[in-house]
């Protein structure tokens, strides 16, 4: 029999959202999938920023990953391959009262939705976007994605990838409108949490790139870098994030890096040796694109049929008397 | 009246009255053509002519001066009753040069010994080879009998404005207005609604050329007509067919139109673009045609019903997301403008190439609503009725329009508003607990649908093969009650169809049947051979999927059945071509898979809208010779 984490609480406020509410099924991720790690993580901010369940959406694409609204208990929208995005346009274009989040793979955002990622960015709508980069196709069993290092051995590329790989932060950087972009690796629990937390509090398109380990067709991609802090470098900033006390003794190279400065982010992401974590951009003056296009009126059957009325005058022909 | 412009006119003329007149003006791009054409059909349709109009598009915006495949311009037909398509044959030309004219010719347009009143600049022209063409198609043109009044349009305007190639369009409308007896006032006030935006200036300059246009035909010209006009008893709205789709999604309630540009969809955006706010409503380009059909699909599973709007290509490339809605039950309403296909094709050129994309369309089996639109008026109310048949099927509607009925314009009875036609608020109540996201009906297949905002509701809807729960369906029967409850609620719109009347007796020799567009044509083409005293009739669907019950019990009452479409049928006279290896028109297949009846077919992949003349001859050619000959007695009195 199954314990719940509430019931081992002396009290339990009734009007506090739980943890557990914001469970949906049981993940089928392989054990290890660095996907379970952003599904704490995201179940954990809910309850802390205690989102009304029928408030919220995840919507995502096709791929491992692309599981996860399934396993939320809010609302979800499984869509179909690389269109995940332009989904939760449409559902935040008149709903400005629910949340969105966006859960989308390397394959998916960096290959087959490619062009809706860069427009997205553009139309900066305000939603949390969490791309889960494992460098490699995992549902449809180990294919080379954009992100896998060149030398990768897949089934398409048996002898070894031909091309380098991708460079998600250094194209999102060279997007317009851009307005929020970090990077965390999915085996440092509190980081992944604080930037996903910082990218859901921003107002706008928050696009996080989660490197995400992937023990069965990537095994070891990652475990440098879990094995040696030294391989990470921390921006922090009294506007981005700050390390714990613990973390800031473990990983030794930290970086100051102010999220406003453009300029640095490009040179941080296209020329540092180490793997920069933390928030690499944010801008909170960028407008979106749903606010814009709201109703100047309230939409009432009189504002439609008087609309409608003031139209049809212009084309009518009325009888002579 | 015009009156004030010329006491006396110098030709005395008195106006021929004839039943109805088919107009052309036609010129290279960018001279005015088309707003000339437009504001005769109006001028004509304030006076009580029925009218019907048809855009001559060229495929470039600039395609190169004086050429063929140039022409730009419109065509209307002018009548004394209301008319439904754009007629045969061109009995009036306006050209602004020989060779845009030869284009028409060529296109075989012109009715034998046509008016054509042709700009004379060129004849004078100093580059030779121009002044050489002019001459010869002049001389080809009255060898083959046509009636040519060579204009001075040009040196004309010039007397008024600076550049005349910016004005003798409204010269031009000037010279119809005298010929057809055209009430100037109303000209006058037409051109002050088409200019409303410019400056007064502007406006009575334009007026002048009309008026310089009235004088010299007046004083010129021996040929003077009147259609009788019945003044209208209702009001009448004179729109193109793509402007009465925009005004249905105004209409429908619906709050998101997302798109991207395709001819000869876009015109209905563009309107939406200016006007849609009106009632609140935002188009959304988007990046492509599919994230379109995705951001629909996202607006509409949020509770706010979307439409998208686009042409064959970007229909295709919309596949995969109509997929989706259909699967995760998410209504839809998709308008397809179709253009010649298939590929690039021809956009700007109707055709009816996409019947069966449209119902088959897709992967696996993804039953949607097909509907299409069978007249301007049409185009208006099938967008309400679509939105709402989504919403109460939640599942995609597809609207089928066409190239012919973007740009055609025709008055229609003014729509009263009607609040039912409205989207309800979106539904934010809790739902019962327990209650499961897909609670499919055994009988009908419905199921109720919970919105994101409603407690108690929360779901994943997926692509993915799903149970009532909603969750990944791991086995086949799971997966296969999903298909079969999705495939019923087809059967329960069908049950709610009405079956179409027919035109004509309700038996006979021969059945024509047609969709969409042609209806005005086909039903001209019967009229015609039924004033003769043949036993025809013919049958015009709306709904296509699912077709409306009793339409096998029609095509069994009749000798023969003909299926006409503006799309490729083999033709049984090619060499190879059998009974064994024909490829039908779409509903021609359609039909005789539906209905176990030996449907003919006859189709037409051409550059124009099918004629009423052409379907007359597909027509004759079908039908035994009549017993005893008679003498014919028309409704139209002219006839080609």
């Amino acid at each position: 029999m199954s314990v719940r984490a509430t019931d081992l609480l002396l009290q339990s406020p009734e009007d506090q959202h739980t943890l557990e509410e914001y469970e949906g099924r049981m993940p089928r991720w392989c054990t290890g999938c660095g996907d379970l790690a952003v599904l704490t993580a995201v179940q954990k901010l809910c309850r802390d920023e205690q989102l009304s369940r029928e408030k919220v959406v995840f919507v995502s694409g096709i791929g491992c990953s692309s599981r996860f609204p399934h396993y939320m208990g809010t609302y979800g929208f499984h869509g179909l391959h690389g269109r995940a995005l332009p989904i939760a346009e449409g559902i935040r274009m008149r709903r400005r009262d629910l949340d969105v989040f966006v859960n989308t793979g390397d394959g998916d955002c960096c290959s087959i939705g490619a062009a809706h990622w860069v427009h997205a960015t553009r139309y900066n709508m305000n939603m949390t976007v969490m791309m889960h980069d494992n460098n490699i196709y995992g549902l449809t069993k180990k294919q080379a994605s954009p992100t896998s290092p060149k030398g990768t051995h897949s089934n398409t590329t048996p002898r070894g990838s031909d091309l380098n790989a991708f460079d998600p932060l250094m194209a999102t950087l060279g997007m317009s409108n851009l307005s929020f972009v970090a990077q965390v690796p999915d085996w440092i629990p509190e980081l992944l949490y604080k930037v996903i937390a910082a990218a859901y509090h921003h107002k706008g398109f928050s696009f996080v790139r989660i490197l995400q380990r992937c023990p069965e067709f990537m095994p070891g991609r990652f475990e440098p870098c879990v094995e040696d802090p030294d391989q990470l470098q921390m921006l922090t900033h009294a506007d981005g994030i700050e390390l714990s006390p613990a973390l800031a003794k473990v990983y030794r190279f930290k970086r100051q890096h102010d999220p406003i400065d453009l300029t640095e982010a490009r040179k941080i992401a296209g020329t540092s040796t180490k793997i920069p974590v933390g928030i690499l951009y944010r801008n909170p003056s960028i407008p979106c694109y749903e606010d814009m296009r709201q109703p100047t009126e309230l939409i009432t059957p009189e504002l439609i049929r008087n609309g409608l009325e003031s139209e049809l005058d212009r084309f009518t022909i009325w009888p002579s008397d | 009246m015009a009156a004030k412009q010329k006491a006396v006119s110098k030709i005395s003329k008195p106006a021929m009255a004839i039943d109805e007149h088919i107009v052309e003006i036609i010129s290279d791009s960018g001279e005015g053509a088309q707003k000339c054409g437009q504001s005769f059909g109006s001028i004509a349709a304030r006076m009580g002519n029925g009218i019907w109009t048809v855009e001559i598009i060229p495929a470039e915006i600039q395609p190169p001066a004086r050429s063929i495949e140039g022409a730009s311009g419109n065509r209307i037909r002018v009548a004394g009753n209301r008319v439904t398509n754009g007629g045969d044959l061109a009995d009036m030309v306006v050209a602004f040069n020989e060779q845009v004219l030869l284009g028409r010719l060529q296109a075989n347009e012109l009715s034998p010994g046509a008016i054509i009143l042709l700009e004379n600049k060129w004849r004078t022209d100093p580059n030779p080879a121009i002044a050489n063409s002019y001459k010869e198609v002049h001389q080809q043109l009255l060898d083959e009998g046509f009636n040519v009044y060579e204009i001075p349009m040009e040196t004309e305007c010039l007397q008024l404005v600076r550049d005349p190639r910016r004005g003798k369009n409204m010269f031009a409308l000037g010279l119809l207005c005298s010929i057809y007896s055209l009430d100037m006032d109303l000209a006058r006030e037409q051109i002050r609604m088409t200019f409303a935006k410019k400056k007064t200036a502007i406006v009575e300059s334009n007026i002048n050329l009309l008026e310089a246009g009235w004088n010299w035909a007046e004083d010129n010209l021996d040929i003077k007509f009147k259609i009788p006009t019945e003044p209208a008893k209702e009001p009448y709205v004179v729109v193109n067919g793509n402007m009465a789709l925009g005004l249905g999604v105004m209409a429908s309630g619906m709050e998101v139109c997302a798109m991207y540009p395709i001819t000869p969809a876009t015109s209905a955006s563009h309107y939406l673009s200016d006007v849609f706010s009106k009632v609140g409503g935002v188009v959304h380009q988007a990046e492509d045609e599919i994230a379109a059909a995705a951001f629909a699909i996202g607006s509409s599973y949020a509770g706010k019903c979307a439409v998208t709007i686009t042409s064959g290509p970007g229909y295709s490339l919309k596949q995969e997301c109509l997929g989706l809605a259909v699967m995760a039950e998410i209504p839809l309403v998709v308008i397809n403008v179709q253009r010649g296909g298939p590929s690039t094709g021809q956009p700007t050129k109707p055709e009816q190439g996409d019947l069966l994309t449209a119902i088959f369309g897709s992967h696996g089996d993804a039953p949607k609503v097909v509907m299409a639109a069978t007249d301007i008026e049409d185009c208006f109310y099938s967008v309400i009725t679509a939105r709402r048949i989504a919403e109460a099927f939640n599942t995609v509607v597809v609207v089928l329009s066409d190239a012919s009925l973007a740009t055609a314009q025709q008055p229609w009875p003014r729509p009263e508003f009607n609040e039912e036609w409205l989207a309800p608020p979106v539904d934010q109540s809790p739902i019962e607990p327990g209650t499961l996201p897909y609670n499919w009906d055994p009988v009908t297949g419905l199921s109720h649908r919970a919105k994101p905002g409603q407690p108690n509701g929360m779901h994943t809807v997926t692509g993915l093969a799903h149970d009532r729960r909603s969750c990944v369906a791991y086995n086949l029967a799971v997966n296969k009650e999903g298909v079969r409850h999705r495939s019923l609620k087809l059967a329960a719109l069908q049950k709610t169809l009405k079956t179409p009347s027919v035109f004509g007796d309700d038996t006979g020799e021969l059945l024509v049947v047609g969709w969409g567009s042609t209806k005005g044509a086909i039903e001209e083409a019967v009229q015609r051979v039924r004033d003769d005293g043949h036993s025809v009739s013919s049958l015009h669907l709306r709904f296509i999927q699912p077709m409306a019950s009793g339409i096998k019990e029609i095509l069994q009452r009749f000798d023969k059945v003909l299926v006409v479409e503006n799309n490729w049928a083999d033709d049984m006279e090619d060499e190879l071509i059998t009974e064994d290896n024909r490829r039908y028109s779409s509903l021609g297949w359609l039909l005789r898979a539906r209905c176990l009846v030996d449907v003919d077919c006859w189709g037409e992949v051409g550059e124009q809208p099918i004629k009423p003349g052409t379907v007359e001859k597909v027509i004759r050619n079908r039908l035994e010779p009549l017993p005893v000959p008679k003498v014919a007695t028309t409704v139209a009195a002219k006839r080609h």
